[in-house]
């Protein structure tokens, strides 16, 4: 979840309510948001830099507040404090409007054909006649930041210009140059570098980095120019020095390049929404015409209201409430949502453009719930009347559980995951790993692949307890992971049961007297003739065990597991000094036996 | 246990006198007085038969050299005796006298004594007196009877300081007769046995008693995994209430049923190859409902069934890519899939599912983080179901595991809306802690599977690890899942009892 931190006296004076931190944190609870920290700059910066670096720093207090992943009108202090505002009954819901200047002031933004072949789109819209104070100036950087992290997927998708409008003249094009043929002078650089210049400058840069790889390999990068071939910025990248805005700037235009033309509408209008009210004329922005590559055109940013008709049952049926239209129409509002009552039934709620996280009624629903108060719901017990079962294979394992720590032996839980050497070369198995699901990106080498067999978990957890006194008897029952081709998602799972014993002595009869306990008490009968129904052993060779003591488990006709006295190399491959006899089933294909019975 | 006869005659000598010491008895009676002592020690383990005192005596003893002197007398008259009446070379004297040292220190006694001369030409030894009286071997002999009388403090300083006697501490216990005391002591059994039940001799027997302050030994046991032990009463309790199992066992999933089904968009963050496993081999599932997964790209992409949906190209590679199942909602969307398609034609079958089981992410890992973890997940789906229902389910279900203060916070989830985060009031830390997440599977996910539109499905769901760290007092959840886990925590874990009683 996003955070974003806001300055709390700021806050609290554009609340017009001095609130306890606990009140504060009260209303976030039933808002939806939450007081994560409370912090101030000095504090942050002592954490990321260190005490030093810290001194000089603002001690006012920060709040950080955690803001829903899906609520970008919620990533700013103006959207924050307006929906918050509204929620108190403290102010009207605004209606933020597009407004198209006469023909001869209508600002262009052209597209050119070489976008396609790197980033194709463009959208744009002006915000006229604001004044910045050092506190707006910087909530409209950060909330660009913000949205390029989360709604622009780091700018994959869509990137976020600004600039001040006075210093360039339209119509801008949108093209996409030759590396070596754009040259300008970047933000906080004091000379003029070419494109190829700049990536190879960015690319020790921390905070520019990242998004390189965006145009990277592209034989053309995008970039945006005035009439006079001023460049204003290099899409995602960087903007120019020229047009940047500052805190005298008046008039700002507002660009956005993407992949996305959808996500890029969606983040236009957020953006301009949020610092409409700052525009001379409230709550409005200017349109941009933009012609897009197609030769369409189109005026932007779109501000359309959606609306849904809804009806007062569903609120109701979902809710577990009971309200008339007339109150779900005032909870509507203290959610930022204008509505209107058709009848007694049917209301019609209109979505704002800041609001794309309504998809469906099930969101308006949300928001009534919220504005309701979820904890003033009754809460009642679901009607529904169902008899439970248990999973087969999951009672079974239950039961073994308890009957193999009668046993004496102690029970482990490991991990499903492991490297590719535990099951192989530890084990002296490499064709384990042909039988195993690989991981694409894990990040440490004890991810690599998909476990096939309990018994290495079972050798690390003896590693890890070697002050424990002998014997070791430990046992697992989990599910291993092999590759099936048959399966619809090329594998499956199979329930394993392990035990080990690790002594002075290797206990083969002992891992032999375990194994029989076990198919007595799921009624497999020892098979003396050695064919047909029951179970016995017989010798076998598994080079993860000593030549002559190895044996595998037949039920049935069926091999269904191994048991022996691990080969030596395998104990010190795990850095183990004792000998130890190990058993491994299938729990899976013993109940299947028992099944098929 | 001591010499049965030895106890009775101690017992009958009490009897007479009363009163004895343990070392005047050893001597009176000739036996080693290590083996009075434990017939003292076997009878005041019987009760009170005897009363004793330890007390500690001072005692001369003989060395060796001295014990050898009392046998074949003192060195210097050793050398008067081997001389004989003819006299003897010095040098054959020393020779037949054996241990040189011992020689030496004889014959100058001997000389000082005035027993011998030496000849210093011919260093022939000759008798100077005809008979000798052998003072040293007297007093040693006295010594060794206890016969201290006549052994004055000088005489005993001369010997000491000729390594012949030392002195030794010894332990000693008086003795008289106790509160109980009897002639008749039977010997205390250690404890009853078959034989004596068979014969009936147990009704005249006396037992040891046992030492109540002793631990007992502990049984010979295995034990069962702390966390396994949690998830049992978490699995019993949805089983109390209704609940069927869902076969969660299945840890490679489909891009498809983890999040496509789930109507987690294609760029979703949590798709990233920082949060979730992909495979490489098997890099992608071999099918998906084509139907359903039409519908699914419908939903997404242009949005439908009354959503306006993500618009975005939603594209079939990425639902096809392998994971490892990021939450155990996978299966719940197989499940409820599965139920779409028996109410085909047919009244809508209502059901209540649970599962807890690994999931799997591509965490960094902390003292609170692992790459796999349990999810605990229950959902019911059914007609005319409420928020308030879910929130009714979720206090009994948390009522039962012993919490009774709850609230639910709104929060965000790419497959329920509403969403809730689940709040318990912490009575120690004295504030709200969030322990669980919940909400109402969005019609988005649930109308694509042909679920009828009356039908809702709440889901609630939380980890397995928490609760059992809560529970057990383990900080790092390294100590308790994964081979790094130790032993002697499992051996001395408690049984898992979650609600309060």
């Amino acid at each position: 979840m996003p955070t974003i931190n806001v300055n709390r006296d700021l806050l609290f004076k554009l609340l017009d309510t001095h609130f306890t931190e606990e009140a504060f944190d009260e209303l976030c609870f039933e808002f939806g948001i939450e007081l994560d920290e409370v912090t101030s700059e000095k504090q942050m910066k002592a954490k990321e830099q260190g005490m030093d670096r810290s001194k000089g720093a603002a001690e006012d207090v920060i709040y950080r507040i955690e803001i829903p992943a899906n609520r970008y009108d919620l990533l700013c202090i103006e959207g924050l404090v307006r929906a918050l505002l509204i929620f108190l009954g403290k102010a009207q819901i605004p209606e933020y409007r597009a407004i198209t200047p006469p023909k001869a002031q209508l600002q262009q933004l052209i597209v050119l054909p070489n976008t396609m072949q790197v980033r194709p789109y463009a959208v744009a819209a002006i915000l006229r006649g604001i004044h910045f104070t050092q506190e707006i100036y910087d909530s409209f950087i950060d909330l660009q930041e913000k949205l390029h992290q989360n709604l622009c997927r780091k700018r994959t998708l869509v990137a976020i210009g600004a600039h001040d409008l006075d210093t360039v003249k339209g119509p801008f094009f949108y093209d996409a140059r030759v590396p070596n043929d754009i040259k300008f002078r970047p933000l906080k650089q004091t000379k003029e570098y070419t494109a190829t210049e700049l990536m190879e400058l960015y690319s020790t840069d921390d905070h520019l980095k990242p998004f390189l790889h965006i145009i990277k390999d592209s034989p053309v990068y995008p970039v945006i120019y005035d009439q006079n071939n001023v460049i204003l910025s290099m899409p995602p990248i960087i903007n120019g020095d020229h047009s940047k805005i500052t805190l005298k700037t008046k008039n700002i235009f507002i660009e956005m390049t993407a992949t996305d033309l959808y996500k890029a509408k969606l983040v236009l209008d957020t953006f301009v929404s949020m610092f409409s009210e700052y525009s001379e004329q409230k709550f409005t922005v200017e349109s941009v015409e933009v012609t897009q590559s197609d030769t369409s055109r189109d005026l932007f940013p779109t501000l359309k209201y959606r609306e849904e008709t809804v009806s007062v049952d569903y609120f109701n049926k979902n809710l577990g409430i009971s309200q008339t239209a007339q109150q779900i129409n005032t909870l509507l509002k203290r959610m930022s949502l204008g509505s209107e009552v058709i009848d007694e039934q049917l209301l019609r709620v209109r979505i704002p453009p800041i609001r794309q996280d309504i998809l469906h009624a099930c969101d308006i629903l949300e928001d009534v719930g919220i504005a309701y108060g979820y904890n003033n719901i009754e809460f009642t017990v679901p009607k529904t009347q169902t008899i439970g079962h248990q999973f087969f294979l999951n009672k079974v394992t239950d039961q073994l559980r308890y009957e193999i720590s009668r046993c004496g032996y102690t029970e482990i839980l490991t991990f499903s995951l492991c490297s590719r050497d535990d099951i192989g070369e530890k084990m002296r198995r490499k064709d384990s790993l042909s039988k195993a699901v690989h991981v694409a990106n894990p990040k440490t080498f004890d991810f690599q692949v998909g476990r096939t067999s309990l018994l290495p978990g079972l050798l690390k957890t003896i590693y890890s307890n070697k002050q424990i006194p002998l014997p070791l008897k430990l046992f697992e029952i989990s599910d291993v992971i092999f590759k099936d081709s048959n399966e619809e998602v090329g594998a499956r799972n199979e329930r394993y049961l392990s035990a080990i014993y690790y002594n002075k002595t290797p206990g083969f009869e002992i891992i032999h007297g375990l194994l029989d306990r076990i198919l007595h008490v799921l009624e497999i009968p020892f098979s003396a003739n050695k064919k047909g129904v029951g179970y016995f052993i017989r010798a076998a060779n598994d080079p993860r065990f000593l030549s002559g003591r190895c044996a595998e488990v037949v039920v049935n006709d069926k091999v269904v597991g191994i048991m022996g006295v691990l080969h030596p190399q395998v104990i010190t491959n795990f850095d183990l000094a004792q000998p130890c006899s190990a058993l491994e089933l299938s729990l899976q294909a013993l109940i299947t036996h028992d099944l098929n019975q | 246990m001591a010499d049965k006869k030895l106890i009775e005659d101690i017992l009958v000598l009490l009897s007479e006198r009363c009163r004895f010491n343990s070392l005047s008895l050893s001597i009176e009676l000739s036996i080693d007085h290590q083996k009075i002592v434990g017939a003292i020690k076997s009878l005041q383990s019987l009760g009170d038969i005897i009363k004793s005192e330890q007390n500690e005596t001072k005692r001369l003893d003989l060395t060796r050299e001295g014990q050898q002197m009392v046998e074949k007398g003192s060195h210097e008259a050793v050398v008067w005796k081997l001389i004989g009446e003819e006299g003897m070379d010095q040098s054959k004297l020393m020779k037949e006298f054996g241990d040189p040292s011992a020689a030496k220190v004889g014959f100058s006694k001997a000389m000082s004594q005035k027993w011998i001369e030496i000849d210093k030409t011919s260093k022939v030894v000759k008798r100077k007196v005809e008979a000798i009286e052998d003072e040293v071997q007297l007093l040693l002999h006295r010594i060794s009877r206890m016969d201290l009388n006549e052994v004055n403090e000088q005489q005993k300083q001369e010997l000491k300081k000729r390594k012949l006697i030392q002195e030794v501490i010894v332990k000693s216990y008086d003795i008289e007769k106790g509160v109980n005391f009897t002639l008749n002591v039977e010997k205390q059994e250690t404890d009853i046995t078959g034989e004596m039940i068979a014969k009936g001799s147990w009704k005249e027997k006396q037992f040891k008693d046992y030492n109540f302050d002793a631990m007992g030994i502990p049984p010979e046991r295995g034990h069962l995994h702390p966390l396994l032990k949690v998830r049992e009463q978490f699995r019993q309790i949805f089983l109390e209430m209704g609940f069927t199992e869902m076969p969660t066992n299945r840890f490679i999933e489909s891009s498809f049923w983890n999040f496509d089904a789930l109507f987690v968009p294609q760029k979703h963050p949590a798709r990233d190859l920082q949060d979730t496993f992909y495979l490489s081999d098997p890099q992608t599932c071999n099918d998906v409902p084509v139907d359903y997964m039409e519908r699914v790209k419908a939903v997404h992409s242009t949005g439908d069934f009354g959503s306006q949906g993500y618009q975005y190209d939603w594209k079939i590679e990425e639902t096809k890519k392998n994971v490892l199942r990021t939450h155990t909602t996978a299966v719940s969307a197989r499940m409820l899939y599965q139920l779409a398609q028996q109410c085909k034609g047919q009244a809508f079958k209502p059901a209540k599912l649970f599962s807890i089981d690994r999931v799997f992410r591509n965490e960094t890992l902390d003292a609170t983080h692992l790459a796999e973890f349990h999810q605990i997940e229950g959902v019911v789906a059914d007609v005319g179901l409420t928020l308030g229902d879910l929130m009714g389910l979720i206090k009994e279900f948390f009522l039962k595991v012993g919490v009774k203060r709850l609230r639910f916070k709104p929060t965000y989830n790419p497959y329920t809306e509403p969403s809730m985060e689940v709040y318990s009031y912490h009575e120690s830390l004295k504030k709200w802690v969030e322990i669980g997440n919940s909400g109402v599977f969005r019609p988005e996910m649930l109308l694509p599977m042909g679920l009828p539109p009356n039908v809702n499905a709440l889901g609630f769901g939380l980890g397995l690890e928490r609760p059992t760290m809560i529970k057990y007092g383990i900080d790092n959840i390294r100590d308790l899942c994964g081979h790094k886990i130790d032993l002697q925590m499992v051996y001395e874990n408690p049984v898992c009892i979650l609600e309060n009683h």
